[in-house]
């Protein structure tokens, strides 16, 4: 019997193919934000009101993932950004390749901001880089406050939790608070935004939180020569 | 379960090393998983196993270390592993610490067998 030892990281296919397009979207100046969370957390609505807000001038597009249907794409559409839907057939999450192949025939000179909105799950996606700058987790106040502390994998990895459907909070016995701190233990450093899309209460705060990060990811790219 | 995806790496992994190796058989493969990496250990074994059956890898035994995560404390800089999300530092008592491992998925090593000698040589001496 010999033992050899083995390197590299499991999943190296999409680890290479993420860091291809990581390095595109940093040559085209594109944030990329991947938008995971349960199902039924609000994610479609989170996007509806945030195209909804933008200007017909923003430079935005949409990748929505599902496991079947073009219906949140065509809830999407409805603003006059590019969307598209990624059918995944059955597989429970968006992988580095699935992203390559639809931004294929886009211009991304022609983006500052791209989101994509990963298959409802809080497990898998979490282990497949998309070439994002940013993971977002979305919790609504109809979950449990533990949720950071049973899925910590996406909560580690994620830079702002999304507080959503807050304007349930009168009416359920979800702690804010209490799930804020589960969150910050699994990771110091959450930021978080409470948003209610009904009331559109905090949605000022989500769209403040992603014009800053815009700043940063630019801000931390290499001078362009004019 | 996306574990199905996470085995089928692991065994091509496993496959690209035995080209490297002509002649010898894999027997045990390790990886090394973070508790962070947001994998299942048995959902992984379970799916190895499946994609392993009736193949040339029949048998091939997955070996996983399941890696609770580590910090690192940034007043002491004293590093620990962290169970239960108890970020409190051993040292100095501190709650200023950063994770610094936790959500690897590495390969680790193959035990491989050299395959009998070659037919010819057992019959030559019998």
């Amino acid at each position: 019997m010999n033992r050899v030892p083995l390197e590299g990281k499991v999943l190296n296919e999409n680890a290479r193919v993420a860091a291809e397009l990581r390095e595109r979207f940093r040559e085209h100046r594109v944030l990329v934000v991947n938008l995971i969370s349960s199902p039924g957390s609000g994610k479609t609505t989170l996007l509806e009101k945030t195209l909804e807000s933008f200007s017909a001038a923003e430079r935005v597009s949409v990748l929505t993932g599902d496991l079947q249907t073009e219906n949140d794409a065509n809830r999407l559409k409805r603003y006059g950004f590019p969307v598209k839907q990624i059918t995944t057939g059955g597989t429970c999450h968006l992988d580095a390749r699935m992203i390559e192949k639809h931004i294929a025939d886009w211009d991304l000179d022609k983006l500052d901001l791209l989101i994509v909105e990963n298959v409802g799950n809080l497990v898998c996606p979490s282990s497949y880089d998309l070439g994002e700058a940013a993971k977002i987790v979305l919790l609504s106040v109809t979950e449990g406050e533990d949720k950071p502390l049973k899925y910590p994998s996406i909560f580690f990895k994620s830079e702002l939790m999304v507080l959503t459907k807050t304007d349930l909070l009168p009416y359920v016995p979800f702690d804010a608070a209490l799930a804020i701190e589960n969150a910050r233990r699994v990771h110091a450093e959450m930021e978080v935004v409470r948003v209610s899309c009904l009331t559109g209460h905090g949605m000022q705060d989500w769209l403040n939180w992603l014009e800053q990060r815009k700043h940063a990811f630019l801000a931390g790219l290499p001078e362009t020569v004019a | 379960m996306h574990e199905m995806g996470i085995a089928n790496s692991i065994l091509d992994g496993v496959a690209k090393e035995l080209r490297q190796r002509p002649g010898s058989r894999a027997v045990k493969v390790g990886v090394r998983i973070g508790e962070l990496a947001g994998v299942d250990p048995d959902a992984l074994s379970f799916a190895f196993e499946a994609l392993t059956l009736d193949t040339p890898l029949a048998g091939l035994v997955l070996d996983v270390e399941y890696r609770a995560p580590r910090s690192r404390c940034r007043d002491c800089s004293r590093e620990f592993e962290v169970r239960n999300f108890e970020l409190l530092c051993p040292g100095c008592g501190g709650v200023n610490a950063e994770c610094i491992s936790g959500d690897e998925m590495e390969f680790a090593y193959l035990e491989v067998e050299e395959d009998e000698p070659c037919a010819a040589g057992r019959k030559s001496s019998e």
